[in-house]
């Protein structure tokens, strides 16, 4: 055994399959503070060198990129692979779905672990890797989802942060798909165990009752059509939303991350607290920056339903133009392609109701070239603020920074050689993602990946795309990521509850009876003992006298007035029996 | 004094680059950072500090400060040794400087006036920027000499000063023109000079001569219209706009709006503004307030710093300065009767850093990344010097501040290395002071004193066409080209008007 293994070793560099040894040259390099142009060197799937003039060992494939970015490759923060919805499941798996993810340069996916209800967190985590881990092409990352809050949960969740690498999770303020929305009660709680772990809680920002309300309303007027999902989940449910989430986060200190930005309200919510010093991240979706509602109103069903997803593409048709403005500008931070494919025929499950439409969209084979096509072309961002968007930032909140998002010395080999001036034509004939349909149909990008190279494998080349199932990892992603914690650790020092000492105070007050009325004006003496504040002791004894035997501390902290409603006081300009302003 | 060769190892600090924190060890050689990295060996000849439980950020980027500046009748006291001196004390290793040519005079005589001044005094290295004071087609060809030549790719225009320094609308827009064609950024000191003028007259007249009418004399909404107006020009040019010393919170609004509409802009706010307030101008004695005396003045809605702060913070603002521009008590009172003569002007090169600690980090409102981004990193990408300064990275300058944000200093005019007799900050208490100063590779200040050389810093050439600005302005060129609609004449009736100025029917 030991000597099968030794002859590997003794082989020489050069000699050695070129397949892992890579050599970028001519190429810019493109980062998200600045670019420049310089060789990079690639070996066992680890950026070695950059600069110019390397020493590299014979027997590296030479790629040769002059003219052309050389920029880390994508991630994407939101994916939805394998996801069962009303029944049903999403054709693009964790094999098909990482595939297509690299085809479009994504070299890193999050995934969501979906735990059904009432199952265990961890349970689910297991089943999750278990199937994507023998499946994915590409690394990835987990977000878990959280369905109900118990002790039980509160405990999985530390496990998955300390042992399990997950950072991150994820909440529905309102039902999407087979998702319940989240009880908004305990939301505070969540949060603020998030905080405590150092994890990241991502939100669905919509709220559940408006739109239970409104689909009623629009289901009233007989319209069942797929025009009814964007009628039914207005602009106002998802920036109240978005609100109620950053509120509650910041009453308990906590960052948020408002997953899939879809409308004009809710970004300016998000611009608006983020000055206002809110820690809190906006993630927007391709599909959002492409297309607007107007898709819905389409008179072909099968066109109009492939666009349902939720929050839903807005009516207003300046939104894409806006998001685009503000994500160029830091108001939002990432991008994600929410992608959860689903066929005509699924599809046609809602055919005659829209409510049982399976929701979701394409986009994460799509996701880079329709972003650089609409902010980078249009003149909107400059490339640095590309990679920042496609990649830098989401690996900082995720805290795989610099590991994964940036082209530097020890960095993954996740690379892509970005061409700028190549074409694609986006088509659901030629697309990797295992659909019928694409969203972006027709849209023609002027910027495409011309080569991929994942963990320091070339997956994309001009012969084509070979990827490995199986070939990605987990990465682990470590909590209290500075980039979102570093400010909220620095608050927790100075906002602790400030308290005034004072002296009790002992004038006249109402207080309750047992049954709830008013009782009359009485001094309570802050002095035990005296007959006036007999309540606050024992009862007295069998024989009428005081009780000085039994204790009445209690263990529980139970207090004899529990049963009386908590008021510290009251004010009354008119008290029974007359005013007296003078001292008599 | 230490040679240029010395080996300088900084061992065990946490590095604070504006995209992420790391602890590891920094190897300097030469003037220069040449390796980064854990347990780096130690050999004999290097020095070695022991920064455990500090960091180490690059050394601050001041963005506007005016020293040796003959203004209003009198020079600045802070000069380019005293002014780079303080500077290095505070942890600042760069400042860019103004060149301010008279009327009518060249912009290349003033540049080498300032470069004469600065050269043999400066402590640490040193950029420049160039007013445009006047037009003229001389102005707009040294401009472009300036920029392709001389290391200058920032000019800026004063829109208050009116009958000096100010440009009237109409040579704003050819110098932002300019700007654009070279390559450079526009700047722009954003205050309406015209109702100033007439401001200044009224309360004159009603008797109010004291410091404060300096405040009522600039109100708020005089630097914001100005604002508007640079935008707005800056739009029509689509040339990249940097708005020197934001001082107030509409003004601030108007920038970061600009920005969500997708406009190039940068906003600076100044240590005066982010530290303290206009409530000072009110103050009874009349050196107090004559000394917080600056244009565009602080702002009396106590609200301003942490507003401004908040802005910093979350982006919509992008880089800090201090317009440090410092009088004694006998200059000052030039205008003991009258404040529109006493000379403008603050302190601030040598606390920005630490008033930004306290006001930004201990506060809780950023991260010391986005303390390193405010200071340096975004400055020096703006400036385009980026990461030869505003980054600890290989091959980067060796300007490396260590930072003890343990250690706490309370500022005060008696201990300051400024030179004035005065400090704005006077008494505030900053939780984080410089430990080490590292100014190309030299010691400049440690915990025994500040210990620099006068002229041993370098002019640092800023080239043109900074990506963080230009490379989204060359797309939207290529897109907005001007549209023309190609249609057939029109053949129907037509008026004419004749030379007496009545229109009268004409057949085609």
């Amino acid at each position: 055994m030991a000597s099968a293994r030794t002859p590997l070793k003794k082989v020489p560099i050069h000699l050695q399959s070129a397949q892992l040894r890579v050599f970028i040259k001519g190429g810019r390099i493109v980062n998200d503070d600045q670019s420049f142009t310089a060789d990079v060197y690639i070996e066992d799937g680890v950026i070695k060198q950059i600069g110019n003039n390397l020493v590299v060992p014979g027997g590296s494939r030479i790629i040769e990129a002059k003219g052309k970015f050389i920029i880390p490759g994508g991630l994407d923060t939101c994916t939805h692979f394998e996801q069962t919805c009303y029944g049903t499941v999403s054709p693009d798996d964790f094999y098909s779905g990482t595939r297509a993810a690299i085809a479009g340069g994504t070299t890193t996916v999050i995934d969501f672990v979906v735990p059904e209800v009432n199952q265990s967190l961890l349970d689910a985590y297991k089943r999750c890797r278990e199937s994507a881990d023998a499946k994915v092409c590409c690394d990835y990352l987990l977000q878990v989802c959280l369905t109900d809050w118990n002790d039980k949960v509160s405990q999985e969740m530390e496990v998955l942060v300390k042992d399990n690498g997950i950072n991150s999770f994820h909440v529905f303020m309102a039902n999407v798909g087979d998702q319940r929305a989240f009880p908004e009660s305990v939301m505070y709680q969540v949060l603020k165990r998030c905080r405590q772990l150092g994890a990241l809680l991502t939100v669905h920002a919509e709220n559940g009752c408006l739109i239970e309300e409104k689909t009623k309303e629009v289901i009233s007027h007989g319209i069942a059509g797929p025009e009814g999902h964007v009628l039914s989940r207005p602009e106002e449910a998802e920036a109240e939303a978005v609100y109620r989430a950053i509120a509650l986060a910041s009453m308990v200190n906590a960052p948020v991350y408002i997953s899939k930005v879809m409308s004009r309200m809710s970004a300016d919510v998000i611009h608006e607290q983020r000055r206002k010093g809110k820690v809190v991240f906006g993630e927007v979706i391709p599909a959002a920056l492409a297309a607007d509602g107007s898709q819905y109103f389409n008179r072909s069903w099968r066109h109009a339903a492939g666009f349902v997803m939720s929050p839903p593409l807005r009516l207003d048709s300046t939104t894409p133009e806006y998001l685009t403005d503000l994500l160029a500008n830091d108001d939002l931070q990432v991008t994600g392609s929410d992608h959860c494919t689903f066929d005509a025929n699924q599809k046609a499950i809602g055919k005659d109701d829209f409510r049982k439409i399976p929701v979701g969209a394409n986009g994460t084979e799509d996701r880079l070239s329709v972003v650089w096509e609409k902010s980078v072309v249009s003149g909107k961002m400059d490339i640095n603020r590309f990679v920042a968007v496609t990649s830098a930032t989401a690996a900082k909140i995720f805290n795989v920074y610099p590991r994964k998002g940036r082209i530097a010395v020890g960095s993954d080999a996740d690379v892509v050689i970005w061409d700028p001036n190549s074409t694609r034509t986006i088509s659901a004939s030629s697309q990797q993602q295992k659909t019928d349909f694409n969203i972006f149909e027709g849209l023609t990008c002027r910027g495409a990946p011309s080569v991929v190279i994942n963990g320091g494998c070339v997956s994309v080349d001009e012969d084509g795309l070979h990827v490995t199932q199986g070939g990605g990892r987990f990465i682990p992603a470590v909590s209290g990521s500075e980039f979102v914690y570093g400010r909220i650790r620095e608050r927790e020092k100075l906002n602790k509850p400030s308290r005034v000492v004072r002296e009790p105070y002992s004038g006249p007050a109402l207080s309750y009876t047992s049954n709830g009325t008013l009782e009359s004006v009485k001094v309570v003496s802050p002095l035990p003992g005296t007959e006036k504040g007999e309540e606050f002791h024992n009862r007295v004894t069998r024989s009428g006298g005081r009780n000085l035997q039994d204790s009445s501390f209690s263990l529980s902290g139970a207090q004899i007035d529990d049963n009386v409603p908590q008021r510290a006081g009251m004010k009354v300009s008119q008290p029974p029996g007359g005013k007296s302003s003078s001292i008599w | 004094m230490a040679s240029q060769s010395t080996k300088l190892l900084i061992k065990g600090g946490r590095i604070v680059n504006e995209d992420q924190s790391f602890i590891a060890d920094v190897l300097i050689e030469n003037g220069v950072i040449s390796d980064i990295g854990q347990d780096l060996g130690v050999s004999n000849e290097a020095q070695v500090i022991d920064a455990t439980g500090k960091l180490v950020i690059p050394g601050g980027i001041d963005t506007h400060t005016h020293l040796q500046m003959p203004f209003m009748g009198t020079v600045s006291v802070d000069d380019f040794y005293t002014g780079t001196r303080a500077a290095l004390a505070g942890g600042t290793t760069m400042i860019i400087d103004f060149v301010v040519p008279s009327k009518g005079e060249s912009l290349l005589v003033a540049y080498d006036r300032w470069r004469q001044w600065a050269d043999p005094k400066v402590c640490c290295d040193y950029s420049l920027h160039v007013c445009v004071t006047w037009w003229s087609e001389q102005v707009k060809s040294e401009m472009e000499i300036l920029a392709k030549d001389k290391g200058v790719n920032s000019f800026k225009m004063f829109m208050a000063y009116k009958d000096t320094l100010m440009l009237e609308d109409s040579a704003l827009y050819f110098a932002f023109e300019q700007s654009k064609r070279v390559g450079a950024i526009a700047q722009v000191h954003a205050e309406n000079g015209s109702i100033i003028a007439e401001k200044v007259k009224e309360l004159i007249d009603a008797g109010v001569t004291g410091p404060e009418g300096h405040l009522q004399s600039r109100p708020e909404s005089v630097e914001a219209e100005a604002t508007h107006r640079a935008i707005t020009i800056a739009e029509q040019t689509n040339c990249p706009l940097y708005v020197v010393h934001v001082m107030s919170k509409s003004a601030a609004d108007l920038v970061s709006q600009a920005q969500r509409k997708g406009l190039v802009v940068f906003g600076e706010p100044i240590a005066a503004s982010l530290g303290t307030t206009g409530a000072h101008y009110f103050d009874k004695c009349w050196r107090h307030a004559a000394g917080h005396v600056m244009s565009p003045p602080l702002r009396d809605d106590h609200t301003t710093p942490g507003y401004l702060m908040d802005l910093l913070a979350s982006g919509d603002l992008h880089l800090t300065g201090t317009d440090n521009c410092t009088f004694n008590a006998n200059q000052k009172a030039l205008g003991k009767n009258d404040f529109s003569k006493i000379p403008n002007g603050v302190n601030g090169v040598e606390d920005r850093m630490s008033v930004i600690w306290e006001k930004g980090v201990v506060t809780g409102k950023m991260d010391a990344c986005r303390f390193v981004a405010v200071t340096s990193s975004t400055a020096a990408k703006v400036f385009n010097i980026y990461p030869q300064k505003g980054r600890v990275a290989v091959g980067s300058d060796a300007d490396v501040v260590i930072w003890n944000p343990d250690r706490t200093r309370v500022i005060s005019a008696k201990t300051h290395h400024q030179a004035c007799d005065f400090n704005i900050f006077e008494g505030m208490e900053c939780h984080g002071v410089p430990f080490y100063v590292i100014a190309r590779g030299q010691i400049v200040r440690d915990p025994h004193g500040v210990r620099v050389v006068a002229g041993s810093g370098r002019f640092v050439p800023n080239p043109p066409y900074a990506e963080i600005a230009y490379s989204r302005i060359r797309r939207r060129d290529q897109i907005n080209k001007p549209r023309k609609v190609e249609r057939e004449p029109y053949k129907g009736e037509a008026i004419t008007i004749n030379n007496n100025d009545n229109a009268s029917n004409n057949n085609v």
